[in-house]
């Protein structure tokens, strides 16, 4: 029988052998090593001049440019965003048009059938219009945002990105590689979470997981685009109209940017105390998109993923709304009457009663805050017929329940800055493996928001503009 | 009975060679004969060779950093069952990010049949850093020269035979992208597999003393810590005072990693499998 050899024994002895090792050993075994590796990469490797490599150089030049560098990024999100916003537009009508009218007819079937009122109800104007909702309003813009992002990816543009954005990041005391995990976040904070792996120190990672959720998801960009559609835009001659949406977009999303820096800034010099670290990043070559995986990425796994996400919470919160809205609560209902007790607050963050209940009924997904607005408002009695176009959904909102711009332009950033989606929350939990980062997360982004909406309020109403 | 559904053609079965003794089995891991890792620097084209042997659809992207969990899958080549592993990208073993943990303490304590280390034929020499890391490690290893296409395009010629020579194991040309080369790469992890092909991995192996450092402290390490495979790299790194080494090795967490790996986490795994995507 051996006796047992314990570990600090193993540490003991490394210890005194290393002593007796001559200083620098292992440097010489790593300098050996890539003399080798270079020796035989050297035998292997036979190299012509060749022109493609100097044509992805004079492209990065231009686009890593100190100068260019950062407008022509801008500029290829406005394109993607004008492109997303003035196609969804129309193919959202359409949509919207089809589902509601089938649910119409639905409604009609099921009278003509002599079936309750509340069966044809719980399934037509709950679940069903519900479900009809995040639909017309999600699948559209994330149709044509995913597949041109996708290519973006695929192209080999996004390290270019992080190379761009590094200063900005190592000057808010946070990692360079943050630009590429917020990247992930337009598409989803959640999966934007889990891409904060590639960055190693452990602080600077805790700062991006933070911050993530101050990029809108594609959860969230769809309430964007139609605000900015319905109202910003409405304002404008109609040749302008997905111009002018569009830069709005862009502007909510630079908005964004910016409080991510300001919030890693404000963490690297309070609770998250540090230097920004150095690393390296590799810019790879441009490769050519390749279409039919570009066409799958971007369709099956993120679209049709997301929105089958979506399609899962929007279904029971659409019968909890016709629930709400058909119990009867003193002179009205529970929905009324619960919109009625929050209204005070939302009025204080330039919101209203409704947007504040449907943000606490989408916690679990962040896609269905406009559908469950629209409900609670039509629920709550005043039923517009079908409101499916922009025209319906701008009468609806401002005409029967007193939208201002000053509720639009707060309803973006609040929409921008509010809480993480329970699923992000989770992710956060799962990575930290911490209850206190968790709840920090809420906390930080909660709190942004009720400030910023809080003070836009104050500040247009004081200056006579609300 | 076998069974013999094959998966619907893929673009890349087109143009495979391997397409008639291939068959992507996705995610069907139930039962499988061999486990096979795939490491490999940052974007040299994993997920794509880990997409075209099991007809999945992982996520590929061109960025370093896009595969920061392990995702598994499956394919049947000459009616032999793999299991194969896609890992995130490395530099090296000395990880200091989460991703690259993950993708060391496979490599390290899942103990696979044989180890595809994925490089990019236009980069080979920082590349081989990772290769010849794998090599201290374990005998098993094959090289796939990725990217051959692009390598071409640039002008450049690999000679993988000068490259398969000096290092003491096979170096096999492909072209993920197009399914090019790929039927080779898997007879070849199959014959280093069942030993049909000898690897002898060039080693750099030091100072005299050093080496007589390293031997006495790998048997003590095996008995410290049952079950470890690798006694002999965790030895060097010891000696190199890794802090991260000596904690895992006090904390007993060596030997736990060990059973966590082989463990095999299929239900996370195949999770990301089907979702494919991060």
């Amino acid at each position: 029988m051996t006796t047992n050899i314990q570990p600090n024994e193993v540490l003991a002895k490394a210890e005194t052998l290393r002593g007796n090792l001559s200083t620098g050993f292992r440097d010489e075994i790593v300098k050996s090593l890539y003399t080798e590796a270079e020796n035989i990469a050297r035998r292997a490797v036979k190299t012509a001049k060749d022109k493609k490599y100097d044509l992805d150089q004079r492209i990065d030049r231009l686009v890593t440019s100190p100068i260019v560098g950062l407008p022509i990024m801008v500029v290829l999100l406005s394109i993607i965003i004008w492109l997303t916003v003035s196609g969804a537009n129309v193919a959202s009508d359409a949509i919207a048009n089809i589902l509601f009218a089938f649910g119409d007819w639905g409604n009609a079937l099921f009278s003509s059938l002599n079936i309750p009122w509340w069966i044809t109800g719980f399934i037509w104007d709950g679940v069903y219009r519900g479900l009809a909702w995040v639909i017309s309003v999600m699948l559209p813009p994330m149709a044509i945002f995913f597949p041109a992002f996708t290519i973006l990816e695929d192209l080999g543009y996004l390290p270019r990105v992080a190379f761009n954005l590094d200063w900005l990041y190592r000057k808010a005391g946070a990692h360079g590689k943050q630009s590429l995990t917020m990247a992930m976040g337009f598409g989803c904070n959640a999966a934007g979470v889990v891409a904060t792996r590639i960055i190693d120190s452990p602080r600077e990672r805790l700062i991006a997981i933070l911050t993530n959720n101050f990029v809108p998801c594609n959860g969230r960009f769809p309430t964007l685009i139609m605000l900015a559609a319905v109202f910003v835009a409405a304002s404008f001659p109609p040749a302008l109209t997905s111009l002018i949406a569009a830069s709005t977009v862009v502007g909510v999303v630079l908005i964004g940017v910016f409080f991510t820096l300001l919030m890693s800034w404000l963490l690297s010099k309070t609770v998250l105390k540090g230097e920004a670290s150095a690393f390296t990043l590799e810019l790879p070559p441009y490769r050519r998109p390749n279409i039919s995986r570009i066409l799958y990425t971007s369709l099956i796994d993120r679209t049709i993923f997301v929105l089958w996400r979506a399609m899962q919470t929007a279904a029971p919160a659409g019968a909890l709304i016709w629930i709400l809205a058909n119990v009867p609560f003193g002179t009205s209902n529970l929905a009324a009457a619960i919109a009625d007790w929050l209204n005070p607050f939302g009025l204080l963050l330039g919101l209203d009663g409704v947007i504040i209940l449907a943000y606490i009924i989408a916690i679990p997904a962040n896609e269905i805050v406009v559908p469950t607005m629209m409900m609670v408002y039509m629920g709550a009695g005043m039923m517009i017929d079908g409101p499916s176009t922009t025209d319906a959904i701008h009468s609806l909102l401002v005409g029967a329940h007193g939208w201002t711009m000053l509720t639009a332009v707060n309803l973006m950033l609040f929409a921008l800055l509010h809480n993480p989606c329970a699923t992000t929350i989770m992710t956060i939990y799962k990575e930290t493996k911490s209850l206190k980062w968790a709840t920090i997360s809420v906390v930080i982004t909660l709190g942004t928001a009720f400030l910023v909406t809080f003070l836009t309020a104050t500040i247009a109403r004081s200056l006579g503009w609300a | 009975m076998t069974e013999n559904k094959k998966q619907p053609p893929t673009e890349h079965c087109e143009t495979c060679p391997a397409y008639a003794e291939l068959e992507q089995m996705g995610i069907k891991l139930d039962k499988y004969d061999r486990v096979v890792a795939l490491a490999g620097n940052p974007n040299t084209g994993k997920s794509t060779l880990f997409n075209a042997l099991t007809g999945l659809k992982q996520h590929t992207g061109n960025w370093p950093g896009k595969t920061v969990t392990r995702a598994e899958g499956g394919y049947q080549f000459n009616g032999v069952r793999y299991k194969i592993v896609d890992l995130p990208g490395t530099y090296s073993l000395l990880s200091a990010s989460q991703d690259e943990e993950v993708a060391r303490d496979f490599i390290l304590f899942g103990q696979p049949d044989c180890t595809i280390v994925v490089t990019d034929a236009t980069a080979l020499e920082r590349n081989l850093n990772l290769v010849m890391q794998v090599m201290e490690i374990t005998d098993k290893v094959v090289v796939a020269v990725n990217l051959m296409d692009e390598a071409r395009r640039k002008g450049m010629e690999v000679d993988t035979r000068s490259l398969a020579r000096d290092l003491g194991i096979p170096a096999i040309p492909v072209t993920a992208r197009t399914g090019e080369g790929i039927s080779t790469l898997l007879s070849t992890v199959a014959d280093v597999i069942q030993g049909n092909v000898t690897t002898k991995p060039m080693r750099v192996e030091g100072t005299p003393e050093f080496q007589k450092a390293v031997n006495e402290l790998v048997p003590m390490i095996e008995q410290a810590a049952p079950g470890v495979p690798n006694a002999r790299w965790l030895a060097i790194r010891l000696l190199d005072g890794d802090a991260k080494v000596q904690q895992a090795l006090m904390s007993g967490e060596l030997g736990q990693r060990v059973a966590r790996q082989q463990r095999a986490d299929a239900q996370f795994s195949r999770k990301m499998s089907v979702e494919g995507r991060q």
